[in-house]
């Protein structure tokens, strides 16, 4: 399988990542490389193997229902670039 | 061309957790922004998140509660998507195993029940909220509500109408209610719903393409979002266009659903398992507590009271549309020790009237369920007629009064000596010689004057049954 240039600018505003323009061509043919790998371990009949959803092979420990978190905002807060009345500011997301 | 609505309902169920889903941070609702909202809902780096087992616990309330399988080992995955209400950049939920898979439920719409098979419900983490106004070209975030967990209950496309969409979701609210994981309240945004929406001709099997309408957080707002794009797509598909599979936004003001195009780009969320968490076994032995735990529930309630109690399916249905007022309900039965339907009739009557007026709950009425079964009693056996009762109700609900302890001081005792009676009767007849003899010549209407001097006469306190009898004897 190979990736055309659009597939790889699609990844990448998809995760948000800034790449350069004439690095798209090598981005594809590294991500299709790693995708021709898959493939080739796709070939391996796997339909007798239950999926994991984990490579521990361990449950999920639960919590009680108690609330352990105090209020910590002027604390994090100061890592914010922006705030108002309490709330942490954005650029505008509605157009 | 004759089309058929076809309608599937994500409901969102915020459940009603002290903590949230994955933090140990406080999920009371109307705190001051950001207060609620530790390093874990932050999406701070090197935090990891911890499972909330009174959250599953709920879910599994569920799932039972809807004759559903309970997913011995569910997966948490990440839902990936960009937006600031949502830190981390993913939403914890579940994707290809839900905690919850397969149930049902049955609603009735204008008398006639219905099966609307539910796919699955899954657990998820809320996401913040954005405040679009005041900030000069900014949006402002509360993350308060980010991690509160929520039991995400997806539909068959099972339903009609939008009068069916609505009994599926009113529904499901009182369920929730019974079962209390959710404390309902739809203006909080605690139980809210997405609806899928399409049509086809009728006697087509394939789907129509459908439009997701967004966070419906009431009733009338799903019926009203439904009915207008219901009647947008035919116009669509009437004058020869198509309908585009996208997300829409209802806006109650003008009455109309919107394009959310700034969304579309987005719709691409790559589920993956979460690596932060281990897959969630529930055990034979938990879903057994969890069983055995579970309250009467909404279906099974309506028809113990028809058949204990000789209730029609309204009364029924009505009496057992909350818990509360169910328990109410029963406790003046119990109270007045027999005459289930006049209690019935006063709890779905005068009193809901007042409570309405008055805009209190059920359980903040001030007239107590003994209290009230003492006024049916004194109804039934003929101590007061229905017409004096809602006078002594009225003193019921003013004062802390029994009804015995109101009859007696106001003197409101039926009167019931006919010969009391027969003397008021006569003294009528004697001073208005006019009307007897109106009454005498065919004028039937003038038996109500009659009627109407004598209770004035009485103070409205003459049986009114034996009224009749004695005034048709005496007028012949």
């Amino acid at each position: 399988m190979s990736l055309t240039s659009e597939e790889v600018n699609r990844i990448a505003w998809l995760a948000r990542l800034a790449i350069d323009s004439d690095k798209t061509d090598a981005y594809a043919h590294d991500l299709s490389g790693i995708l021709n790998f898959i493939e080739q371990m796709s070939a391996v009949d796997t339909s007798a193997v239950s999926p994991m959803a984990h490579p521990l092979d361990q449950a999920q420990r639960l919590r009680p229902d108690v609330v352990t978190e105090p209020d910590q905002r002027a604390l994090f807060q100061q890592l914010a670039p922006a705030v108002d009345a309490g709330l942490y500011l954005v650029p505008k997301v509605i157009e | 061309m004759q089309w058929e609505t076809v309608i599937g309902l994500e409901i969102h169920a915020q459940l009603a957790t002290k903590s949230k889903i994955f933090s140990g941070a406080a999920t009371a609702y109307g705190a001051e922004p950001n207060t609620q909202a530790c390093a874990i809902d932050l999406g701070l780096p090197g935090v990891l998140p911890v499972l909330n087992q009174e959250a599953v616990r709920m879910a599994v309330k569920f799932g039972l509660a809807i004759g559903a399988t309970v997913t011995p080992r569910s997966v948490f995955a990440r839902k990936n998507y960009f937006y600031p209400d949502l830190p981390k950049g993913y939403q914890i939920s579940q994707y290809d195993l839900p905690v919850v898979g397969n149930g049902q439920t049955t609603i009735a719409v204008d008398g006639e029940e219905k099966v609307i098979g539910i796919t699955r419900a899954h657990l998820e983490e809320d996401a913040g909220k954005s405040l679009h106004e005041d900030f000069h070209g900014f949006s402002g975030i509360d993350l308060n509500r980010a991690g509160t967990p929520l039991l995400e209950i997806v539909s068959e496309p099972d339903m009609r109408s939008a009068k069916e969409a609505v009994g599926y979701m009113k529904k499901l609210h009182a369920l929730v209610r019974y079962l209390e994981i959710c404390d309902g309240n739809m203006q909080e945004g605690s139980f809210r719903c997405d609806a899928n929406v399409s049509i086809r001709p009728k006697g087509q099997e394939k789907f129509g393409t459908r439009a997701e309408i967004k966070n419906l957080n009431s009733f009338r707002f799903v019926e009203k979002a439904i009915n207008f794009e219901v009647e947008r797509q035919i116009e669509i598909l009437e004058s020869g266009g198509q309908v585009i599979q996208e997300t829409r936004l209802y806006d109650s003001v003008k009455d109309e659903t919107r394009s959310m195009r700034s969304k579309e780009e987005a719709n691409d969320y790559r589920y993956f398992p979460d690596p932060d968490l281990l897959p969630l076994e529930i055990t034979p032995d938990f879903i057994e507590t969890v069983r055995a735990g579970l309250p009467e529930l909404p279906d099974a309630k309506r028809d113990r009271f028809k058949a204990a109690y000789g209730l029609n399916a309204y009364d029924a249905e009505v009496l057992t549309a909350t818990r509360e007022l169910a328990a109410y309900f029963e406790a003046v039965v119990h109270a007045a020790g027999s005459d289930a339907k006049l209690c019935a009739n006063w709890v779905m009557g005068d009193l809901a009237a007042a409570l309405n007026k008055a805009g209190l709950e059920i359980e903040q009425s001030p007239v107590q369920p003994d209290r009230l079964a003492g006024l049916v009693q004194r109804i039934a056996d003929d101590t007061i007629s229905g017409k004096i009762a809602k006078q002594v109700f009225e003193a019921l609900w003013e004062s802390d009064e029994t009804a015995d302890a109101i009859i007696e001081k106001q003197g409101l005792k039926q009167i019931t000596d006919t010969g009391a009676i027969e003397a008021i009767i006569d003294e009528i007849i004697a001073a208005n010689p006019d009307q007897v003899a109106g009454y005498k010549s065919g004028k039937d209407k003038l038996f109500g004057f009659f009627v109407g001097q004598a209770m004035k006469a009485t103070g409205g306190k003459a049986n009114p049954a034996q009224l009749n009898d004695l005034l048709k004897k005496k007028l012949q």
